[in-house]
């Protein structure tokens, strides 16, 4: 009979974590900024069919970096979930708050009991409805670990260079074209904008009645890089 | 029912897809499954919602609905909705047993919605009709103690770049409809009227008179549909579908179409005999 050897905790919970950070920073980085026109999210992403950025709810957006295959399940459960809840209840019962405290359920229990955790971080961000709701940006790690961030938030590998980027230019009235810009900039490495084919780009319009969430492409992206 | 609180997940064998009724099924089956029993309720009254109707025009269609909702031989609702949208280019109207009719509006709308977020793209117009269909079949066993609903499917289909109306059956038939369709007790009076009116690339504004007028006429001679309320102010529900998306007309709108109604042809019939000339 083997005998398996033993591991500290503090040392398995390591290698895990070590595990999913490499893997998460393998993929492309995406920031999220709280504008006028509500909640924009901007990412990297050559690809025009497999989309990072998505609705879950009327006024709720996913977006997820790291693994594919991944954060595409974890946004269709947070469809799910919200449909459910909608359903049952009413669409205003729908909550991102409830939804982020589901998704770092599933998170950490993937961390700690599942063969590998998952390579992926997530964002839920709810656009508030009146002009004085504030909107909420819940960043969720891959071990479940959930931060309430204000004003912008990056996901993804070098999330320390892109937010020293956000932070130095972000206004607190930042216009959706600026905050496409400077989302657009500090993703990119070497200073230079991101060009719209390399972007996807999303936003949570406050003005829009129910469904608050549209995709920013084509001529439109590219009229707000300039 | 269970609450959802938890991310809902299934091995890829039972895994409901992008469909919200099969995720229902899965997670809270007692909210679809009804188990009536046997026989037909005589213990009560079944709220039913009377006449509605769907005109096909040259961009679009027009969808319009009395507020009426008897049981039995009373009135049970004066301003009840029956006209509804599916999604921003297509609506549906509820004819039959109240209670389940609105019920199924609203899964059809939490399944279209449902659909086009996980699948990342929305449903053909065929599509959408033939999901409805399935929710219609899904309630035959009620429909056979009483519980009849059928709706009218109407829509703005983008690939076509037309209008298209649908009807239905107890049995989840789905029919499509060349021109127009209408629903209902006052049903055939409404169609009847239709019929004499409508024309190949008929306007949008004359197939919204044309759906006031047809509701007048089904009101006129069923008991069981509302005509315009002037002393509460409540007039049809009339919704444009085209291009631009489904709107409903506000009340104001259909107030100010309703009096072309007054001095027009329906004035027929007023008098019940003699002096009809004065």
């Amino acid at each position: 009979m083997n005998m398996p050897f033993y591991v500290a905790p503090e040392q398995m919970m390591k290698d895990r974590a070590d595990y999913a950070r490499k893997g998460i920073a393998r993929g492309r980085s995406l920031v999220a900024l709280e504008c006028d026109a509500g909640v924009v999210i901007v990412a990297e992403n050559p690809s025009r069919t497999l989309y990072k950025v998505s609705e879950i709810y009327d006024r709720i957006a996913f977006a997820g970096v790291g693994k594919y295959n991944e954060f595409q399940s974890l946004r269709i459960g947070g469809v799910r979930l919200a449909d459910l809840k909608g359903y049952q209840y009413s669409p205003e019962d729908v909550s991102a708050s409830s939804l982020a405290n589901a998704y770092a359920q599933t998170l950490g229990q993937v961390f700690t009991h599942e063969m590998k955790p998952y390579e992926v971080e997530i964002l839920v961000a709810q656009v508030g409805t009146s002009p004085g709701e504030p909107n909420q940006l819940f960043h969720i790690l891959y071990d479940g670990t959930v931060m309430d961030e204000q004003g912008f938030t990056v996901l993804g590998g070098e999330a320390e260079r892109i937010a020293d980027a956000v932070r130095a230019a972000i206004t607190d009235d930042i216009t959706l074209a600026d905050a496409v810009k400077l989302g657009a900039r500090s993703l990119a490495n070497d200073g230079e904008v991101l060009a719209a084919g390399q972007l996807e780009v999303a936003l949570l319009d406050r003005t829009r009645p129910q469904r608050a969430f549209r995709r920013i492409k084509g001529t439109e992206l590219e009229a707000l890089l300039g | 029912m269970s609450e959802p609180t938890t991310l809902p997940f299934f091995a890829s064998e039972l895994d409901p897809g992008p469909s919200f009724m099969d995720l229902l099924r899965r997670v809270a089956p007692a909210s679809l499954t009804q188990d009536l029993g046997t026989g037909r309720p005589d213990a009560f009254e079944i709220t039913h919602a009377t006449t509605v109707v769907a005109i096909r025009t040259a961009d679009g269609v027009i969808m319009a609905g009395d507020r009426r909702a008897t049981a039995g031989h009373l009135i049970a609702n004066r301003r009840i909705e029956k006209v509804f949208a599916a999604d921003d280019h297509s609506g549906v109207a509820i004819a039959g047993a109240a209670g389940p009719a609105v019920e199924m509006v609203r899964l059809f709308q939490v399944q279209l919605r449902h659909y086009e977020k996980v699948e990342g793209v929305q449903l053909s117009l065929e599509g959408k009709a033939n999901q409805l269909a399935q929710m219609v079949r899904a309630n035959l066993p009620a429909a056979m103690q009483g519980f009849v609903v059928i709706p009218l499917f109407a829509g703005f289909d983008q690939r076509r770049q037309r209008g298209r109306v649908f009807s239905y059956d107890a049995t989840g038939g789905k029919y499509e409809e060349a021109d127009f369709q209408t629903n209902g007790s006052g049903g055939v009076h409404a169609r009847n009227w239709i019929k004499a009116g409508w024309h190949e690339g008929i306007t949008a504004a004359d197939g919204v008179a044309l759906a006031i007028r047809s509701l007048f006429a089904a009101a006129d001679e069923d008991a069981a549909t509302g005509g315009p309320d002037l002393v509460r102010g409540i007039y049809p529900m009339v919704a444009v579908i085209d291009a631009e998306g489904f709107r409903l007309l506000d009340d104001d709108d259909v107030a100010a179409r309703a009096q072309a109604l007054l001095g027009g042809a329906e004035r027929g019939g007023a008098e019940s005999k003699g002096d009809a000339q004065s």
